[in-house]
């Protein structure tokens, strides 16, 4: 039993410890050269959105402290958000967030045992972009 | 490549779980906020809005949510691209870093929120 249980960790501790570039197994993820299918468009998009989603949350929530420190600060940004460039950043956050909620409420879905098959996915996918795309007109009209 | 140290709960069962419970209190919070910025606001409103107890209770949990949900979806991007498999001997160090540079943000924005809405 001791013996055992011995050889078992020492294969594990070695295997774990292999250095990677010595191993030699073929990597064949050039995702330049592979035609990906819409799923992984979509999984991407989610990553790259929830990764700018991290930076927003600044710009947001400075928004929030100047909306909430003084009638004064709360003027000053209406002034500052009623700029050209600023309503592009509003949009483009709005629109981001709007495709990252998308994209995690079909997660969601899709947790719970729907649309799991690859046809499932490619339909999912093709309609968190379609919504996204609806969303980001309708921001557009919001701010515009 | 040891990774698991610096995820959020230390399982990925866990954190699987508190990826989406933060995700749905994020979500409500969002059309909470969109949903009271639709009408014409002025700073009364909106002030008094945030005088109830309710919104600041609210605002904090999307706050820690943020961190979370965040903490985890960086862990999962960091993890699969800046490794030494992509980026040679430096990765593992830069992915540290990056970790690092994060959860200090992230930590950040959560004061930052304490401070907004209890002061």
């Amino acid at each position: 039993m001791n013996d055992a249980r011995t050889v078992t960790d020492d294969t594990i501790s070695r295997a774990n410890v292999r250095p990677i570039s010595r191993d030699k197994r073929p990597v064949n993820l050039d995702l330049g050269s592979i035609d990906l299918p819409v799923t992984a468009y979509a999984s991407i998009t989610h990553r790259v959105t929830g990764v700018v989603m991290f930076f927003a949350s600044f710009a947001l929530l400075w928004a929030l402290d100047q909306s909430l420190a003084s009638e004064a600060s709360f003027r000053g940004l209406q002034n500052v958000l009623s700029a050209p460039l600023a309503k592009l950043v509003m949009w483009l956050i709005a629109s981001v967030l709007s495709y990252h909620a998308l994209a995690g409420i079909k997660h969601l879905i899709m947790d719970a045992g729907i649309g799991e098959t690859m046809r499932g996915g490619v339909m999912g996918a093709r309609l968190v972009f379609a919504l996204a795309a609806i969303a980001a007109i309708v921001w557009g009209v919001a701010i515009w | 490549m040891v990774t698991s140290v610096t995820s959020f709960s230390r399982t990925g069962l866990s954190d699987w779980l508190i990826q989406r419970v933060t995700s749905v209190i994020l979500l409500s919070y969002f059309i909470f906020v969109a949903y009271q910025l639709a009408g014409s606001i002025d700073y009364t409103s909106w002030r008094g809005l945030y005088d109830q107890t309710w919104v600041k209770v609210f605002t904090l949990l999307a706050a820690l949510s943020l961190a979370a949900h965040s903490w985890i979806g960086l862990w999962s991007v960091f993890t699969d691209y800046l490794t030494e498999r992509m980026l040679g001997p430096w990765g593992n160090a830069l992915r540290l870093l990056c970790q690092l540079g994060a959860s200090l943000a992230l930590l950040v924005y959560v004061i930052w929120v304490v401070v907004i809405v209890w002061t």
